[in-house]
């Protein structure tokens, strides 16, 4: 019995990423993508929410230190408030500059030289970045106008701060959103590892069925498979079942060429005992006539028993060539001739001009022709020729004999494997059909039997022709 | 004119030349490194706190430079700019005008696990650290004034005030023009409570007298030659009353302003590390006993509750306490606009002639 499965890891073919591999890798590198888009966007945002937040607080301060301006005997008095101050406190750790700047440009009160917008806006509150005692610094500009008799115009209050707090602000957030995105970023792994196993669960199942499957099972699976894998089962299928026939058919082919053998064997034992106990020269001689018959007939049947192995094995397996039918007819003639009896007639050869292709095995066809032309002659009456044609679109090649044929109610059974009623004596005709038979099937055709007009009987396999082109 | 004088109190101190007392602590082991301390405080107040923190690092030697508060900033002003070297310590009590120098960036940052602890409002920036905690306080006499009309709060005081004659020339107070820590606390006075104007309004009634310095006060108050002191540096004030019984110290129950010396490590300082080293060991177990315990100077850490044990009361009203927070809210009253604002009405409410 063959051992179909346990080839063992000796015959695994080399390990690639698997799968589940493969999809962990890609959702990794999307999320990658997404995470570090989301993080940029999550610092963008932080960013600006911090500038937002701490912008009010520049303002708010401003606008408190713009509504202590006041003017007394024609100058202009800023009382600054405490309050705007605690306000900038609320940015712990930054540092705090203001100045005011009156009517003509003149510092009121503060840092001197806090720069002003690069632009001056009209808006009500204009925020600016800017470097002040060697540091980056955010200001908001605010206008307070003054009309009194005989002053008319801005007073420009500046508030600025260092950046320290929006940065750990931005940074904070920034920090959560990471948190958050690196949190959702796992959940996601965790759950599309779990998606992953269980899209492929299926191929776990069908590797279970396969495994714990008995060796000599070589039934077809009937497990449920996503569409996905149905055509690996499908494969799985069509290979088991070939493996199913091949192994049916060697297990045949042992059953029958025992059968085939031992007959005749067992009678040229008989006849050797037989003459161990025989004086008579006659006798002896017609006894050793008589083994030497069966010999030859034993002889040839093996070697149809392993011509049909032969052709057996090579259906599925050989690749097809393409093969001129006038070739292979002179080398069946020449193999004939090499097996025959000197006395024996010789087949004649019936051959066109043209070559006569088809695509297929040229061993099985010369043993189909070989075969054909020896049950020809041994069996039907000279003289015996082998034809080949083409006609109809199909390529024929045939043996001729004018000998009356083969029973016709054996005629719709020929051709089908061995016949175990008949004795070996027969001298393998059946089996001879069986093989041509089986090449014709192999390669597409057929074979057929029929009586000829003016007496005669003729066997033709008819095979498709081949192209022009291999 | 007015200008004129607004800036003369701030330019002042640059103006002079610099009257510097140095008290030099040698080193007691080799190889030795120089601390160089710019300071306000007393020596004889600070001596136990670096004598205390030579014995633990025997190799630095201590160079105490004591200025007052407008020499000192203006000396290390001069020194954030690059126009003299640097002290290593810059330590104090005009808050202001500490904030100002750590605003305006002079200081470096000091990450000292010690001085992480201390509470928000002694901290800021990891610059500037209040080492302190002095409360504010009324003082009086005892023989002219019995404890049971003694002002427990600012608004007794105004009562007290409105009694003719009896405190006329007899009141003793900063001269918040001269005197940045009398300004410092004038202004935060200003600014929390309703008090303020009246409070001046009565001194001037009553012909306030002006001094430069707590101890002048205490001194007066001390030996009858004035009855009550207002808003004198409680710390100097509960030594003083350990020695003289006549001196009674009151915190106002309404609300107690609390002042911290400010310390930072300037940020071209030569010896940063042992700079910091000392700061930090000011709130250390050590530093703090002497705070606590002998210099009366207390720890913002835990100062409160022997700074009552010191009243001989419970610290229980410490709700009333207003430690002064550092920060940039301290600047306003340093703006030369609102500081000519702010003399101008104290010194119309006084009745001083502009000069």
């Amino acid at each position: 019995m063959l051992d179909v499965t346990n080839g063992g890891p000796a015959l695994r073919t080399r390990r690639r990423p698997s799968i589940a591999l493969r999809l962990t890798l890609a959702v990794t590198f999307i999320l990658l993508l997404a995470a570090t888009a989301a993080l940029w966007s999550a610092w963008n945002y932080g960013i600006q929410a911090a500038n937002e937040a701490y912008d009010r607080l520049l303002t708010g301060a401003s606008l408190q230190i713009a509504e202590r301006i006041s003017v007394a005997d024609g100058e202009v008095l800023v009382d600054l408030p405490s309050s705007a101050f605690e306000l900038l406190s609320l940015a712990r750790n930054d540092r705090v500059f203001y100045r005011v700047v009156g009517m003509d440009g003149e510092t009121l009160t503060g840092y001197p030289d806090l720069p002003l917008p690069e632009e001056a806006e009209t808006r009500a509150a204009t925020a600016y970045e800017t470097d002040y005692s060697g540091e980056t610094v955010r200001a908001v500009m605010t206008t307070r106008q003054i009309a009194e008799r005989g002053m008319n115009g801005n007073v420009r209050v500046i508030v600025a701060h260092t950046v320290q707090e929006r940065i750990a602000l931005a940074r904070d957030i920034a920090t959560k959103a990471a948190i958050l995105v690196g949190a959702a970023a796992l959940a996601i792994v965790l759950l599309a590892w779990f998606a992953v196993r269980y899209a492929l669960a299926p191929l776990i199942r069908v590797e279970r069925a396969l495994l714990s499957r008995d060796p000599n099972d070589l039934s077809p699976f009937e497990i449920e498979t996503p569409r996905e894998i149905e055509t690996v089962v499908d494969a799985i299928n069509r290979f088991t079942r070939r493996l199913d026939r091949r192994v049916s058919a060697v297990q045949s082919f042992v059953a029958d060429a025992a059968h085939q053998l031992r007959t005749p064997i067992t009678a040229i034992r008989a006849q050797a005992q037989l003459a161990a106990g025989e004086e008579s020269p006659d006798r002896l001689r017609r006894i050793n006539k008589r083994i030497l018959d069966r010999s030859i007939a034993v002889g040839r049947l093996a070697d149809q028993l392993l011509s049909h192995a032969m052709v057996t094995h090579r259906t599925d397996s050989e690749p097809r060539e393409r093969v001129d039918l006038r070739r292979i007819a002179i080398e069946a003639e020449q193999e004939t001739r090499r097996f025959a009896d000197a006395a024996a007639e010789l087949p004649l050869l019936d051959l066109p001009e043209e070559a006569v292709t088809v695509a297929g095995d040229r061993f099985s066809l010369r043993e189909a022709v070989k075969n054909l032309a020896n049950n020809a002659l041994e069996h039907g009456k000279p003289p015996v020729a082998i034809r080949v044609a083409a006609e109809g679109g199909r390529a024929i090649i045939c043996v001729i004999d004018h000998g009356g044929g083969i029973a016709q109610e054996d005629r719709a059974s020929a051709g089908t494997r061995f016949r175990r009623n008949r004795a070996a004596s027969s001298k393998g005709a059946s089996l001879g059909l069986a093989i041509a038979h089986e090449v014709a099937v192999s390669h597409g055709g057929e074979l057929t039997l029929r009586d000829i007009e003016n007496g005669g009987f003729e066997v033709s396999l008819s095979l498709p022709l081949a192209g022009d082109r291999p | 004119m007015m200008r004129w004088i607004a800036l003369a109190v701030l330019l002042l101190a640059s103006a002079m030349p610099a009257r510097a007392d140095d008290y030099e602590f040698p080193a007691s082991a080799a190889p030795v490194r120089m601390l160089v301390v710019g300071s306000t405080t007393d020596i004889g107040i600070i001596r136990p706190v670096i004598e205390a923190y030579q014995r633990s690092n025997p190799s630095v030697a201590i160079r105490y430079r004591e200025l007052t508060t407008n020499a000192l900033f203006s000396e290390a002003r001069d020194a954030c700019a690059g126009k003299r070297p640097a002290d290593d310590v810059v330590l104090s009590s005009a808050m202001d005008l500490q904030v100002k120098l750590v605003n305006d960036g002079c200081a470096s940052t000091v990450l000292r696990p010690g001085l992480q602890l201390l509470p928000d409002y002694a901290r800021w920036r990891d610059q500037l650290f209040g080492l302190t905690y002095e409360p504010s306080v009324i003082v009086y006499n005892r023989r002219a004034v019995a404890e049971w009309e003694a002002p427990v709060d600012h608004f007794a005081l105004l009562d007290l005030l409105r009694q003719p004659d009896r405190f006329k020339g007899r009141i003793g107070t900063y001269d918040i023009e001269s005197s940045g820590l009398g300004y410092l606390f004038a202004t935060l006075d200003d600014q929390r409570s309703s008090t303020w104007g009246r409070l001046i309004e009565g001194m001037g009634r009553n012909e306030v007298k002006l001094y430069c310095c707590t101890q002048e006060i205490l001194d007066r108050v001390a030996d009858g030659r004035l009855t009550l002191g207002y808003n004198v540096l409680g710390s100097y004030a509960l030594a003083e009353a350990r020695e003289k019984p006549e001196l009674a110290v009151i915190v106002p129950s309404d609300y107690t302003l609390v002042l911290t010396r400010a310390a930072y490590v300037p940020d071209n300082a030569a010896n940063k590390a042992d700079a910091g080293a000392f700061l930090e060991f000011t709130q250390g177990p050590e530093g703090r006993r002497i705070l606590n315990e002998e210099a009366l100077l207390f720890s913002p850490l835990d100062g409160a509750d022997y700074m009552f044990r010191e009243l001989g009361r419970a610290g229980g009203e410490s709700r009333t306490i207003r430690p002064i927070a550092l920060g940039p809210a301290l600047m306003v009253g340093l703006d030369q606009m609102k500081r000519r604002l702010f003399l101008k009405q104290w010194r119309d409410s006084l009745g001083i002639a502009e000069d």
